[in-house]
C-alpha cells in the first residue's frame, strides 16, 4: 500500500465516521436495539474481503481462512438483518386486536 | 470501451450505491415507521456489495465462496428466527464476535497471500494488517466472554486477580513490542503467530474484570470494535466499501455505549476498570441490611382498587419483569385499564434492560404500541400528575438517593422520579436489594406499597380483580 492510497482511505474512514455520528445521534432510545443489531449486520461487510481473499483457483491457507471468514461474515450479515427485520415487525403504533 | 476496462469501475460505482444504501437505511432507521424499510435497503445495499465483489478479477473460483454463503445464510437466518426476544443482548454479542473474527481472518489470510506470492510487504500494510488482527481479535474472544457472562455460563461477578492492571499492561506492551520486531522481519511467522495469540488474550482480559450488569456498555463497545475491525481489513485489502461500513458502524456503536454510561451516570473507564458489583454493600447512609423505617404491604385486591379508581398510571418496567416473562400480563392488565378510562403510559429508564433499547424490544413483542413508550425525560416531568406509578421488577432507577444522597454509590446516576406520582405500586419478589447493592428509600416511603410476588403471578391477580371493579 503506498502512502497516497493510505491518505485516501484515511479520508474516506474520518469522513464516514462523521457521517455515522450525524445519523445515528438522531435516533430515539426506543429504537437503540433494532439499531444495533442493524449496525451488526453492517459490521459484516468483511464479507468482501473473505470473498476477495478465499477466490483463488489454488486451494492454499489463505483459501481455507477466507472460507472461514465467509462463513462467519455471512451469519453476521444474514442473522443480522433477519433478527432486526423480525424486531422491527413487531413495532406497531396502534393494537391489532385478535 | 470493453468489458475488462468497464468491470472495476462499475464495481466501484456499485460500492457507490450500496454505500448509500447503508446510509438512507441508518437513516430510516431512525423513526419507527420507516425502521423496516431501513434495515430492507441496508440489506440490499450488502447483497449488491456482495455481487459486485464477486465480478472482482481476483475472483477466480466460485465454489468456495458459495458454499460458505449457504452456509452461513442458513446458520444466520435458524439464529435468527429461533432467538428469544429476552437473549438478543447474547445474540448481537455473538455476532459481533463473529464480524470482528472474519476480518481478523481476512487480514491473516492477505498477509498469508502477499507473503507466499512473495510480494512486497510496506510498513503501512504491516501496520493495518496487525491492526485489523488486534482490533478483531479482541472483538472475538472479548464478546464470547460477554456472551457467556449474559448466557450464565461464566459466573457474572467481577473476575479478578492480584496486579492485573500490570499483567495486562505488560501484555499490551508485549504486544507493541512484537509487532515493532514484526514491521523489520515481517517473514516470522512465529512472531506473527504469537501476535495473533495475544490479541485474542487481551479480548478476554478486557471483559473477565467487567460485571455482569455492566454488560450492555461491553455489548456496544464491541459492537464499535466489530465496525473498526471490518474498517482495518478494508485498509488491508484497500477496499472503500468495508472502510465506509465499518465507520459508520463504529461511530454508532460509541453513541450507544455513551448512551449506556450516561443512563448509568459513569464513565467509560470507571465501566471498564472499576469491576463494579464486585463489593456487595456501600458505605453511605443508605448501605444494605440498614432499615430506613417499615414498608407497607398491601393485597392485590387493594392494588386493583387504587389501579382501577386512578385517572392516569405509569408502568416502570424492569428487567425483573422481562426475567418473569410478565410482559404479556402486564399488556392484558394495561388493556382491562385503559378500557375502563385509566391513561396508561409506560415509563422507561434508558438501562431498563439488557442492551440500549431492549424493554422496548421486549414489550413491543407483547403488543404494547411504542406510542404509549415514553423516555425518561419526557415522563419525569409528567410524574407529579400521575395517580399511580406502577414499579415492576425495577429498583435502582426509581431510587430518589441518587439525587440527595451524596454517599450512595447511585449518587447522581439519573433516575425516574416515581416518588413524585401520588401514589406507587411496587411490585418485588422479596426485599433484597438492586444490582448496585443499595437500599431503595422510595421502599420506605409513607405513600409507597409492596406487593410482594413474582411479578407474572401479583400482574395476573391484579388484571383478575381489576376486571371485577
Amino acid at each position: 500500500m503506498s502512502g497516497a492510497t493510505l491518505i485516501t482511505c484515511l479520508f474516506v474512514f474520518v469522513l464516514s465516521s462523521f457521517v455515522g455520528f450525524e445519523l445515528i445521534n438522531k435516533v430515539p432510545p426506543t429504537l437503540h436495539t433494532p439499531l444495533m443489531s442493524g449496525a451488526n449486520a453492517i459490521s459484516g461487510i468483511a464479507v468482501l474481503g473473505a470473498i476477495l481473499v478465499s477466490g483463488s483457483e489454488d486451494l492454499t491457507l489463505s483459501v481455507i481462512l477466507g472460507f472461514v471468514a465467509v462463513v462467519l461474515a455471512t451469519i453476521n450479515v444474514v442473522g443480522g438483518f433477519l433478527v432486526t427485520d423480525r424486531m422491527l415487525l413487531m413495532f406497531k403504533k396502534k393494537e391489532v386486536k385478535a | 470501451m470493453n468489458i475488462d476496462e468497464f468491470l472495476p469501475s462499475g464495481i466501484q460505482l456499485s460500492y457507490l450505491v450500496a454505500a448509500s444504501l447503508f446510509i438512507l437505511g441508518l437513516k430510516k432507521l431512525g423513526s419507527p415507521a420507516t425502521a423496516r424499510q431501513g434495515n430492507q435497503s441496508a440489506a440490499i445495499g450488502m447483497l449488491l456489495a456482495v455481487v459486485a465483489t464477486m465480478l472482482d478479477r481476483q475472483v477466480l473460483s466460485y465454489e468456495v465462496i458459495l458454499i460458505g454463503i449457504a452456509i452461513g445464510s442458513a446458520i444466520g437466518a435458524i439464529a435468527a428466527y429461533k432467538v428469544e426476544m429476552t437473549a438478543m443482548p447474547q445474540m448481537v454479542g455473538i455476532f459481533n464476535g463473529l464480524g470482528g473474527a472474519a476480518s481478523a481472518l481476512v487480514a491473516i489470510a492477505e498477509f498469508w497471500r502477499v507473503l507466499n506470492a512473495g510480494e512486497f510487504l510496506s510498513v503501512t500494510s504491516l501496520v493495518t494488517i496487525l491492526l485489523g488482527i488486534l482490533i478483531g481479535g479482541i472483538t472475538l474472544t472479548g464478546s464470547f466472554v460477554a456472551f457467556a457472562k449474559l448466557q450464565g455460563i461464566m459466573p457474572g461477578a467481577p473476575i479478578q486477580f492480584p496486579l492485573q492492571q500490570v499483567f495486562n499492561a505488560i501484555i499490551l506492551i508485549g504486544f507493541l513490542a512484537g509487532s515493532g520486531y514484526f514491521l523489520f522481519v515481517p517473514g516470522n511467522l512465529p512472531v506473527f503467530f504469537g501476535l495473533v495469540g495475544v490479541s485474542l488474550l487481551l479480548g478476554i482480559l478486557f471483559v473477565i474484570p467487567i460485571g455482569g450488569g455492566d454488560m450492555p456498555v461491553v455489548i456496544s463497545l464491541l459492537n464499535s470494535y466489530s465496525g473498526l475491525a471490518a474498517a482495518a481489513a478494508g485498509f488491508v485489502v484497500n477496499n472503500n466499501m468495508l472502510i465506509i461500513a465499518g465507520a459508520l458502524v463504529g461511530a454508532s456503536g460509541i453513541i450507544l455505549t455513551n448512551v449506556m454510561c450516561k443512563g448509568m451516570n459513569r464513565s467509560l473507564a470507571n465501566v471498564l476498570f472499576a469491576a463494579f458489583g464486585s463489593e456487595a454493600a456501600a458505605s453511605g447512609s443508605s448501605a444494605a441490611g440498614q432499615s430506613l423505617g417499615t414498608m407497607k404491604s398491601i393485597d392485590s385486591e387493594e392494588g386493583a382498587m387504587m389501579l382501577g379508581y386512578a385517572r392516569s398510571i405509569a408502568i416502570v418496567p424492569g428487567y425483573g419483569m422481562a426475567v418473569a416473562q410478565a410482559q404479556h400480563a402486564v399488556r392484558e392488565l394495561a388493556d382491562q385499564l385503559e378500557s375502563m378510562g385509566v391513561e396508561v403510559k409506560y415509563a422507561i429508564h434508558p438501562v431498563a434492560g439488557r442492551m440500549p433499547g431492549h424493554m422496548n424490544v421486549l414489550l413491543a413483542e407483547a403488543n404494547v404500541p411504542y406510542t404509549q413508550l415514553y423516555d425518561m425525560e419526557d415522563i419525569n416531568p409528567q410524574f407529579d400528575q400521575t395517580d399511580v406509578a406502577l414499579v415492576i421488577g425495577a429498583n435502582d432507577v426509581v431510587n430518589p438517593a441518587a439525587r440527595h444522597d451524596k454517599g450512595s454509590p447511585i449518587y447522581g446516576m439519573p433516575i425516574l422520579e416515581v416518588d413524585k406520582a401520588k401514589h406507587t405500586i411496587v411490585i418485588k419478589r422479596g426485599m433484597g436489594t438492586g444490582f448496585s447493592g443499595v437500599q431503595n428509600e422510595l421502599f420506605f416511603q409513607d405513600k409507597t406499597m409492596m406487593l410482594f410476588g413474582s411479578a407474572k403471578d401479583v400482574v395476573a391477580q391484579l388484571a383478575a380483580e381489576v376486571k371485577q371493579l
